[in-house]
């Protein structure tokens, strides 16, 4: 479990790699299977992720430590995190439609979809319910999202491999996805209690 | 008791107002100009995004045309109309261009090709060609493992029972995706209205091709003799027609001995079947 006193690359390593977003805490699957059948889209919504989790995570730290917390409002948590995310995602989006060009139309089309993905909401939570300060939050939340890009981005490269293979009919297309992903979700168990994480 | 209802309502009202103006304010603030001809232009495209045009998908031709960096009739898939319609949105005349269909040059079905051994291997042609050049004795022989049909984004090619691709020309849109995909490079553009073509590809001498496939091209120079339009001629071993000379008279068809020159439209049957004229032709051993 995440602590307090913990150093900030054990925060990232256990973010990142023994409590994996997708494969260990099973958060955003949907992105994680719509998203991976190719390793071109996995590496972009991956990037997404990344950003976004970090800008919503900020906002959403804010948030809670400056107006839910004096106010006694700890039960809006929820609401009010749904309603900073949807508004930052959507900020960003006509940000950086502004300013990076390029990088929006790499990016564009993910952003969307980011609005409505749990893992961001997940990630805003986790850091309030491990009680992290805002750097600590932020490293947390760059292991989260580089977790899950890690996760996506592998498991589109074994997906691209598994269109080619000969697979029984039956199994073609998303059933051989969920066998894969819950081989690699085993494989991911094997860093269980890593550095006493 | 009302403050316990007033403060949350508030705060979280607040939060919202708060929120919307900020979107308010940077939707002013990082408002993008995007031109009105752009939308027109993307909306009069096909929408694919197969990039045959050259151009990262729809958009990145939408911007080179508005920008005046691109012709108005890049796009094969939008053909003649597509490029009608933009050169009305860009005010200048519409150069047309004939519309290309893909043509895949082989026919030699698994009952007339021969092969050299037993493939087992990944179904995909580009695996094959790596291994010893595929199973096929013919080394521009159709591999039939459906590369081009994966390729293609419209239905339009697909491998027959005999294991030969067969381009569907009314829905193939010229795309090239097909072209790209095969690793024989079998697979050419050619006007939609040339129905004379010929489906083979083998550079190989006359008595070797005759080994390695029924129908393949021999070289005889049958169809360069008899000709009258000089638009056929053996280059390299292998018989090409020069489009723009044919007139489509269909004497090469039927002098062909290989039955290797087809008339497209005239029997479409024939095309990577074993239909009659192949099996008239020199038969197996």
């Amino acid at each position: 479990m995440i602590s307090q006193d913990m150093g900030l690359f054990l925060i990232f390593l256990s973010a990142m790699i023994v409590n994996n977003i997708l494969l260990i805490r099973f958060i955003a699957l949907c992105s994680f299977f719509g998203i991976s059948n190719s390793m071109q889209t996995s590496v972009g919504m991956g990037f997404a992720v990344v950003f976004v989790m970090i800008m919503a995570t900020t906002i959403s730290w804010l948030v809670y430590h400056y107006l839910l917390v004096p106010f006694d409002l700890l039960y809006l948590r929820t609401a009010s995190f749904i309603l900073t995310i949807a508004t930052f995602v959507q900020l960003e989006e006509m940000f950086i439609r502004k300013m990076f060009p390029p990088l929006y139309r790499a990016m564009g089309i993910y952003l969307p979809l980011i609005v409505v993905n749990c893992a961001v909401l997940a990630a805003a939570f986790l850091v309030i319910d491990y009680n992290l300060g805002l750097v600590k939050s932020l490293i947390y939340t760059l292991g989260v999202g580089f977790g899950y890009f890690f996760a996506i981005v592998m498991f589109a490269g074994i997906r691209e491999r598994t269109n080619m293979a000969p697979i029984s009919k039956s199994f073609q297309g998303y059933p051989i996805a969920f066998i894969t992903a819950s081989l690699m979700s085993l494989a991911f168990l094997g860093f269980k209690g890593l550095f006493g994480l | 008791m009302i403050l316990m209802i007033l403060i949350p309502v508030l705060v979280l009202g607040l939060l919202g107002v708060a929120f919307a103006a900020l979107l308010a304010v940077s939707n002013k603030t990082f408002a993008v100009q995007v031109n009105p001809k752009l939308e027109a232009v993307l909306a009069a495209l096909p929408g694919s995004n197969c990039g045959a045009c050259g151009f990262a998908g729809c958009l990145g031709y939408a911007e080179a045309v508005v920008a005046v960096k691109a012709g108005v009739n890049g796009c094969l898939v939008g053909g003649s109309s597509a490029a009608a319609r933009i050169a009305e949105i860009m005010g200048t005349a519409a150069e047309f261009r004939e519309q290309e269909v893909a043509f895949v040059a082989c026919r030699a079905g698994r009952s007339i090709s021969r092969t050299k051994f037993e493939y087992e291997g990944v179904a995909d042609c580009q695996a094959a060609a790596v291994l010893f050049g595929g199973d096929k004795s013919c080394a521009w022989g159709c591999l039939g493992l459906r590369s081009c049909e994966r390729a293609c984004t419209f239905d339009a090619i697909h491998v027959n029972e005999e294991g030969v691709a067969v381009v569907d020309r009314a829905k193939c849109t010229g795309c090239t995706k097909c072209v790209k995909s095969c690793p024989r490079d079998l697979i050419y553009m050619v006007p939609k209205s040339q129905a004379v073509l010929v489906a083979c590809m083998n550079h190989d001498r006359g008595k070797r091709a005759k080994e390695v496939c029924d129908i393949a091209c021999t070289a005889c120079k049958i169809c360069e003799k008899n000709c009258p339009d000089d638009a056929i001629h053996v280059i390299d071993n292998l018989a090409v027609i020069d489009f723009a000379k044919c007139t489509q008279c269909n004497i090469c068809v039927e002098k062909c001995p290989q039955t290797t020159i087809i008339n497209n439209a005239r029997a479409a049957g024939r095309v990577g079947g074993t239909a009659e004229p192949v099996a008239a032709g020199a038969g197996r051993e």
